[in-house]
Order: structure tokens, then sequence, then C-alpha cells
């Protein structure tokens, strides 16, 4: 019992000595430190930000069967799109199929929090809406959740920013940002007593 | 003088890794000019896609790791003057590769595995594509293995004594790729070839891009360190001076190995299949990654400027103006740190989860990739290879001022390529698209920056072609009195290095420390696939 501490502490010891004895100029700690502080700051803040602001990317590990998307409760055809629930939280459904995302055209109110979820039908692809961070991959079997906040009204593409076959590039659409106080819940919503 | 099988086995490895490049030069170049969407007539996606997965398969795999092979057998026997170690072996390794290349490139370019170089399933390609490339990893772990056992033969000989620097860069560049071709080889050799071939019905996606994950960031340090190796062995003396530091360097290739491997979840940033917590673990250590290339630049830059004042340089800038500007060698690193601090830039917003959401997948993904790649680490292969083709050859280079136009052709093709191209990215351009189609007027904007690449694309094309004429016309040089017989030279340090710690002289202890790193990083992540209920992927067409 009392052999294993001082082994230890002795091959700490050893490697203590052994690194001093490793000549590195005063030039180069210094740099070194330097180089410590910069990456240090770097890792602070998305540390900070991940665990007091709650900026992480999309991560919500989340299982579902691609192949029978129309079986589905929440992925049914007529699901799909805007809807707003009883508290007034604002969801998007969203199904990505070679080539198009659907529905086709969407309208979403600016300055209002917005969770979307995102199935792939078939294989992989990607979303972007450009000059925001409404951004993740769509990987078939997973459902890929998204909030964000639009900050600014405008018609904005919706574009698959990863290769899903030869039509790749065809595959996109268009997404309103309506001033809030001029948007409307859709009919179907749950908000509006649709169930 | 180099041994003539090292000379032999070099030159072929090495001539198969241009021959690589340069078809896939003339590729990159066709495909600025099909993407602008300015000649309609070659508007094809099928011929696009096709192109594109050649181009990425070529430059990544197939370049990269016939130079390295080639470039290690040259560093190993003449670093440790013992020939190569089982020479029928090491032959077989190339002839291995080689059948894989070309076993991979036939579907490639018939258009049979346009899945491009990530591969990324449920989409599969033809199955001698997967089987090709697979071949082509094989024979570089027989190259890895002949590079370990003459790094631990020559230890075993010489106890105690210092492995020469750019050796243990060497091994521990062998020991990275075996570590770091296990996850690709796995989804290959459990989901690809299977799926291909019609052996199984599905595959689950998010385990095929956790594996790919794996491999995907070492790759690029697998590639890069012998970028780093020329940073710290050649520039120095070639510079006409000494090298800053022999154990920063160890230094730093050790923690380029051990620290680029546990870290590539940030290729899954925006990914559903893996939590938040891995990604932070694993962005952190992205950052980690970072100190080496701190600590070389700061190396390199010491190192030139003892060589800048050694020629009579003065004043705080002064000894950068004495450098020798017309060394191949010298120039090729100030350009590679040119394109290093801009692409490194580059890197941390990639690096950064906040800031990735925003160029994720778009254009600034490959503009990175290319200035950092294409730029920092090829302009060092071009260096390499005009260093050693009069040692491989023996006979003098054709043209010091063609190769000397051709670097800096290079950089500015590399600089007007890049710009542009992260810019589009800026501006939402997803990458990966054969045309823009989109009806929207943020399309309108890209257009100039679509039309500057194709010139940047141009004067890379042209660079690319002086390279290759420069090898060509050194080595078919008939004249017999041009004959070079020096050795080849590796820089001195300032401190001669008298005696090492174990860990800086070896990789056991390092081999275990990335066992501990993988399992903790990627072992929870990879297993949690088999114990939550997942829905596979059947295989589709593109």
């Amino acid at each position: 019992m009392q052999t294993e501490p001082s082994k230890s502490a002795n091959l700490i010891q050893s490697l203590c000595a052994q690194f001093n004895a490793i000549h590195i100029d005063h030039l180069e700690k210094r740099w070194i430190t330097i180089s410590l502080m910069v990456v240090g700051l770097l890792v602070g803040i998305i540390t900070l930000d991940a665990f007091f602001h709650g900026v992480n990317p999309p991560s919500k590990v989340e299982t579902i069967d691609s192949a029978s998307l129309h079986l589905s409760k929440e992925f049914a055809e007529d699901n799909l799109g805007v809807q707003v629930d009883g508290k007034g939280a604002v969801t998007i459904r969203m199904v990505a199929g070679r080539y198009s995302f659907f529905p086709k055209h969407i309208d979403v109110p600016a300055e209002t929090p917005l969770t979307f979820r995102w199935v792939s039908m078939d294989v992989l692809h990607g979303v972007h809406i450009p000059m925001t961070n409404m951004s993740t991959m769509i990987v078939p079997g997973y459902v890929a959740q998204v909030s964000t906040t639009f900050p600014k009204p405008g018609e904005y593409p919706l574009l698959c920013n990863e290769y899903c076959g030869l039509g790749h590039n065809h595959m996109w659409s268009n997404i309103s940002v309506i001033a809030k106080e001029d948007w409307k819940a859709p009919v179907k919503s749950p908000a509006n007593g649709e169930q | 003088m180099i041994d003539a099988t090292t000379r032999k086995l070099a030159l072929s490895h090495l001539w198969v890794a241009f021959a690589a490049f340069i078809v896939a030069c003339f590729m990159g170049e066709y495909q600025v000019l099909e993407r602008s969407g300015f000649f309609p007539v070659l508007d094809s996606a099928p011929v696009y896609f096709a192109s594109v997965s050649t181009h990425g398969v070529l430059m990544a795999f197939v370049l990269t790791t016939f130079f390295i092979m080639g470039f290690g057998y040259t560093i190993a026997t003449t670093s440790l003057k013992q020939p190569v170690w089982n020479k029928p072996l090491a032959w077989g390794g190339f002839w291995l590769a080689l059948v894989g290349v070309v076993l991979a490139a036939i579907p490639l370019l018939t258009g049979k595995a346009s899945v491009l170089y990530t591969f990324y399933p449920p989409i599969v390609a033809h199955a001698a594509f997967y089987i090709g490339a697979t071949l082509l990893v094989v024979g570089s772990w027989v190259w890895c293995a002949i590079m370990l056992v003459m790094f631990s033969q020559w230890k075993t000989a010489n106890p105690g004594q210092a492995v020469p620097l750019p050796m243990f860069a060497t091994a521990a560049n062998a020991m990275l790729w075996l570590w770091t071709s296990a996850g690709v080889a796995l989804e290959v050799l459990f989901q690809l070839i299977p799926l291909s071939l019609g052996w199984i019905d599905t595959v689950d996606p998010g385990l095929a891009r956790t594996l790919f994950a794996w491999t995907l960031h070492p790759i690029v340090y697998f590639w890069l360190i012998p970028a780093y190796t020329a940073f710290y062995v050649f520039v120095p003396k070639q510079a006409g001076g000494y090298l800053f530091s022999d154990e920063m360097a160890r230094i730093a290739f050790i923690v380029l190995a051990v620290f680029a491997l546990p870290i590539g979840f940030h290729h899954l940033y925006m990914d559903p299949e893996q939590a938040s917590g891995w990604k932070l673990l694993h962005g952190i250590g992205t950052f980690v990654v970072a100190l080496p290339t701190l600590v070389t630049g700061f190396t390199v830059i010491a190192s030139l400027e003892i060589a800048g004042r050694l020629r009579g340089g003065k004043g705080l800038f002064g000894w950068i103006l004495t450098l020798p500007w017309t060394n191949t060698m010298v120039l090729s690193v100030i350009l590679a740190l040119l394109m290093l601090i801009f692409g490194g830039f580059g890197g941390i917003v990639n690096a950064s989860y906040a800031m990735n959401a925003m160029i994720h997948n778009t254009a600034w993904v490959p503009g990175h990739f290319h200035l950092i790649f294409g730029g920092t680490t090829i302009i060092m292969y071009f260096a390499i290879a005009y260093y050693l083709w009069p040692l491989l050859t023996g006979k003098a280079l054709f043209s010091n001022i063609m190769a000397v136009t051709q670097l800096w052709l290079w950089f500015i093709g590399m600089a007007i390529l890049t710009t542009p191209w992260h810019v589009l990215g800026l501006l939402g351009q997803p990458r990966r698209i054969s045309s823009v189609v989109y009806n929207n007027l943020l399309t309108l904007a890209w257009k100039p920056y679509e039309f500057m690449m194709i010139f940047g694309g141009l004067i890379l094309l042209g660079s690319a072609c002086l390279f290759i004429y420069n090898l060509v016309k050194t080595q078919l040089n008939p004249t017999s009195e041009t004959v070079v017989a020096e050795e080849i030279e590796f820089a001195e340090p300032i401190h001669a290095v008298t005696t090492l710690p174990e860990y800086l002289n070896g990789l056991r202890l390092w081999n275990k420390v990335i066992a501990v790193l993988m399992a903790v990083s990627f072992g929870y992540p990879i297993l949690q696939f088999f114990f939550m209920k997942t829905f596979g992927s059947s295989a589709w067409g593109y």
C-alpha cells in the first residue's frame, strides 16, 4: 500500500526533472505563454457562451424512421409547416427530399423565437438560410432541431448545402420573414383550436 | 548520394503523386468554368460531379498518400543512413496502392462514383470505388509499418541517442496515419462495401458520419506533417542559418499527432446525431491543436531571422530582405506562412461554434481548405520536389528561375482563387453546386466573384504545368556533366541535442495517450448508436 503513492510520485518527479532538463529558450517560453492565453481566451468565450447563453449548434439526438415519415404523426403531410401551440410557441416542421423542401413556401414572424424541426425522407441534405444562423445538416434517421430568431423581415432563400445527388443545385425554396405585427398564425395551428 | 533503391522507390511514388496532381488541376479549372455559368455549352451536372469527385480523390488521397510515402522513404534512408527495410514489401505497398487507384478511377471517370471524396452514405457508388480506395489505404499501411520498423531498428542499434528529427517526424506521421485511417476503414469495410455489394440492406448515416469525422481532421495533419518537416529540417539550412530549437520541434510534432486525433467533431457541429457536450469537447481540442502550429510559426520565423542576420541583415525587419528569396525552399516557406496566417484565421471561424453556423457547407469551406491545403501544404510539396529532384535524378534542376516564377504564380493564383471563394461563402453560396439556378436576387452578388475564380484557377493551372515541365526537363536532361553528387542536407540546431528524455525520442507513451484520448472522445459517441433505437437508410443512387 505504501509503496504505491511514492512510486507514482517518483514517476511524476522524474518526468518533471526530465522536462526541466529540456532546453527551452526564454523567448520561446514567452511566445508559448502568449499562445496559451490567446487559445484560452477563444476557448473561454465559446465555453461560457455554451454554458451561460445556450449558444450550441443543433444537437438534439432524436431518431426517426425516414422511410415512413408519411405514416408518422408529426411529419405527416397535413402537419407540415408553421404551427403555434397554445402557449404561443412557433414550431416549423419541414421535410427535405430530393430535390425540394416541403412545404415549398412558408411565412414566419420576425423577432420571434422559432423552432425548426427538419427531417429527410431520403438521403443526406443540409439547409441554410443565407445571412442567418438557421443552418443544420439533415441526416436521414434523425430529427434536426434548430432554434433561432430572425431579426429582419424580408424574402430569404432556403438552400440545400450538402451534395444530395445530381440535382443538388435545384434543391431550394423561399421563406418570407414578416414583420411581427403583420404576421398571423396559420389556420391549422393548435392555437386556433386545431389539434 | 542517395542509394539507387531509394531513388527508384521515391521517384516512382512522387511521379504517381504529381501525375494525379496535374490531372486534377485541369479538372479544377474545368469546374470553376462550368460552375460560373458563363459557358452554357459546358453545363452538365453529371460531368461536373464526376469531375469534382475525381478531383477530390486525386488531390486529397492520391497526391498526398503517394507523396508522403515517397518522401518518407527518402527521409528514412538518408537521416538514419540505413537502406529501406524489406525492399520487396515496399514495392508491394506501392503496387497495391497503385492498383487501388486504378480500380477506383474506373467508376470515378465513368460517372459511377459521383459521391464526392467524402462518400456520405446513404448515396452509394459502385463497389469498385470503395474497394480501390481501401487498397490505396492498405498500401499506405505497408509504408507505415516500414517506417516504424526502421525507426525502432535504429533506436535499438543506437541506444540512448536522439533519433534524427526528420525521422522522428516521419515516424510520428506513420503512427498518426494508422490511427487516422482506422475510422474511415471501419466505415468502408463494415458499412459502404457491404451496402454497395448488397450484402446489407441499410446503414446508419449518423454512425457513418461519426466514423468519417474520426478520420477527417487528423488526415489533414497527415498531409501537413511533411510540410512542417521541411519547415524544420530543410528551411533553416537553405536560408543559411540554424534551427532555433530541435526539442520544441519534437514537442510540436507530438502535440500535432496526439491532439489531431480526438477532435473530429468540429466537422459535425451542425449534425443532429451527436450531442452538444461532445461537440464542445472536440471544439476545445481543436483549439489545443492550434498550439503546435503557433510554436512552429515561431520556430520557423526565428530560424529565418538567424539566417537573415548571419547574412548581414540589420534592424527590426532588415533581416527579411537579406534572406535568399530566390532559393525555392526559402521562398516557399515565406509564401506558405503567409497563406497559413490567412487560412488559420478562417480556421478559427470554422472551429468556433456560433460563427461556424454562418459558413457551414458554404463556399467559404472549400475556399478555406484550398488556401491551407492547396496553398500552405502543396507549396511545400513543390519546394521538397525541387530540392529532392537533383538528389534523386543526379541532375541539376532544369531552371531555378522557372521554379521561383512557378511558386509566385501559385501564391498569386491561390490568393485570387480563394479570396472570392470565401466571400461567396459569406454571401451564402452553398458548396458543391454545379450551377446557380436559385430564383433570388442574392445570386446577382455572386457573379463577379465567380468570374475572379476563373482567373485564379487559370493562374494555378499555368503554375502547375510549369512545375511538371521543370521536373520532366530535369529528369530527361541527357547531358551527363550536370550530375549532382551532393548529400541531402539537414539543418543543425543552435543547441546540439545531446540527450533526450525517452518521451521526446519515442512514440510508445504517445500511442497510449492517443488510445486513452480516442476512447474518451469517440467511445460513447460511437457506442450510442448501438444503445439507442436507430433507423437505417437503404442505398440511394445519385
